[in-house]
């Protein structure tokens, strides 16, 4: 089986990156024209590994050719959604992959600058991506003339400083240039306007990592790894009630069940599966039973939740669902931004009303009272922050909303620990 | 008022090359001084706004959004204990309560030694590692008290 990530693992100083063919996708990259290399990766079905799942060829083709104004790249490493860790890994141990494969895209979208943006509380990881980036300049990968053409490409490291909603691309924009992270009105797209209102590419770390393997081996060969639309591989961030968690990287379309039982080492302790959240927490809820479906962005979506991140958050039968009703709530409550009045109270009343039900405290009704805000908030906001905190409400009360009955009645959880 | 020293005015000078305004380099400018100093007041915004050729109100608004900017004095560690889903399904309160009673410090204060702040926050993506807690920077993971203790009596 070809992998497009993991083999690259441990490779962080540039020579031992270098000995695994690293920079051979960016050498081929340039050697061909920008509009080939946007062919190549729209023929690897290449998806936004961020969550979204937008074709990352066609994304680069909206940003246009010829124009008087500067273009940027925002490669997006301020992972927060929670559960996920899969770019710190990358970060942590295969900066290079994220090198080239900026120097890749730049030369497709016609770049001079890229910036990664990575979340504050990565600095130990910043620091690895810093030293990898010197080396690169030191190498001629970066810089003026890359591997001798009349293309150059600088990169600096952007920290952010706490704040969730800026993964979200037009928030990641607002604070690279200085301001709060309140998301933009889109249309008009960062492709047209985004940086600077120049033309501007956001990828995700994972996104940009893929891209020197398809450089090197070829679209269609990409695309073949995975499945119809979906091309390639995926990093799946596991935790949770697992006995192994960890970061493994699968072909799209591979199963749920198989990536918890043969990679993950199944439930710890050999207790039952309770549920699994599979694509990050704002994704829906999946129950025990549900999970064979397979991992790629339309058969998540057609099971009524989606890929997402590929951050597969495992519940064996000791978790309450009230006190993740609680967690949940809470952290989309205070993440968002405020711009939006449905996302800004309707996020603080659920998480007020989840937590009194946690508590003991429930009051008959709280279920659809809370389904009632979710709905309200779902679709009515500037930026996904609004559906995110919506959707995992919806799916827990629909999927658990007798243990919460219970839980509400009892005025504890009825869910027995040891 | 807190003056700005050389070394951060030097840092701060070689960031302006890398955007094409000095607005963009605000949230550096921020650690950066926020590692001088230990935390931002808001006297200290107007001279940070004048470095940065904006408006004051604009350095406000930013310090005040972003959680890794502190407008208090912290203790010299800054435990960030994660509350977040895996950790919490990990048995993260366990480890809130603990470090609570152990430093008998609340959430959000600072032991009365000026040695330790405790905050509970969202995800700090290591997952893998819950229940998981980052100090200045570095991470520690499968956290139990048994090595919570060890970790605290390391820093003292």
């Amino acid at each position: 089986m070809s992998l497009v990530i993991t083999p690259w693992f441990g490779a962080v100083k540039i020579g031992d990156y270098i000995k695994r063919r690293g920079y051979e996708g960016a050498k081929k990259a340039l050697s061909i024209k920008p509009e080939d290399v946007i062919e190549e990766v729209k023929k690897s079905n290449l998806r936004g590994r961020g969550g979204a799942g937008f074709p990352t060829g066609l994304k680069w083709s909206f940003v246009p050719r010829e124009t008087d104004k500067p273009k940027y790249l925002c490669v997006n490493a301020d992972e927060g959604e929670p559960g996920t860790f899969k770019d710190r890994y990358i970060i942590e141990n295969a900066p290079h992959l994220i090198i080239e494969g900026a120097v890749i895209a730049s030369w497709a979208v016609g770049i001079h600058r890229a910036y990664v943006y990575i979340r504050g509380e990565y600095l130990k990881f910043a620091l690895i991506l810093e030293k990898a980036i010197e080396e690169a300049y030191q190498r001629g990968f970066l810089g003026k003339n890359i591997f001798g053409k009349d293309f150059s490409l600088d990169i600096y490291i952007h920290r952010g400083a706490g704040a969730y909603v800026c993964g979200e691309e037009t928030a990641l924009i607002e604070s690279l240039e200085g301001k709060r992270g309140n998301p933009r009105v889109r249309p008009p797209f960062p492709a047209t306007n985004g940086l600077y209102d120049c033309p501007t590419v956001v990828n995700n770390v994972e996104t940009i990592a893929c891209l020197p393997y398809i450089l090197r081996e070829g679209g269609e060969n990409f695309a073949s790894l995975g499945v119809e639309k979906n091309g390639g591989t995926k990093l799946f961030a596991v935790s949770g009630h697992v006995k192994d968690p960890g970061v493994y990287e699968l072909p799209m379309g591979s199963s749920l069940r198989e990536l918890i039982y043969n990679y993950a080492g199944g439930v710890r302790g050999n207790r039952r599966l309770k549920a699994v959240i599979p694509g990050g927490s704002s994704s829906s809820i999946l129950m025990a039973d549900e999970i064979d479906v397979s991992l790629d962005y339309d058969s998540m979506i057609k099971a009524g939740t989606m890929l997402g991140s590929g951050a597969v958050i495992v519940l064996d039968e000791t978790a309450c669902m009230a006190e993740v009703l609680r967690v949940i709530t809470r952290f989309y409550a205070h993440e968002s931004c405020g711009q939006c009045t449905p996302c800004r109270q309707g996020t603080s009343w659920m998480a007020k009303i989840a937590e009194r039900i946690a508590i003991g405290k429930g009051k008959k009704g709280d279920i659809d009272l809370l389904l009632d805000i979710a709905h309200s908030i779902m679709g009515k906001t500037i930026c996904p922050l609004g559906d995110a905190a919506a959707m995992p409400v919806i799916a827990i009360c629909d999927k658990f909303r007798s243990e919460l009955e219970e839980q509400i009645r009892e005025r504890r959880c009825p869910i027995e620990r040891e | 008022m807190k003056e700005i020293s050389k070394e951060a005015r030097e840092k701060i000078k070689n960031l302006f090359s890398r955007y094409p305004d000095k607005r963009s380099s605000l949230l550096e400018v921020l650690h950066i001084l926020q590692d001088d100093w230990g935390y931002i007041e808001e006297e200290d915004e107007e001279k940070i706004a004048e470095l940065l050729d904006m408006n004051p109100v604009n350095v406000h608004e930013v310090v005040t959004f972003y959680t890794m900017y502190y407008r208090r004095p912290v203790g010299r560690y800054v435990i960030k204990v994660c509350r977040n889903l895996t950790c919490t399904l990990m048995g993260g309160e366990t480890i809130i309560n603990y470090l609570r009673k152990k430093l008998k410090v609340e959430l959000g204060n600072t032991s009365s030694d000026g040695k330790f702040t405790l905050e509970a926050v969202e995800c700090l993506g290591a997952c893998e590692l819950a229940p998981v807690m980052e100090i200045n920077g570095e991470f520690y993971g499968h956290l139990t008290p048994e090595k919570i203790d060890k970790v605290i009596e390391e820093l003292k």
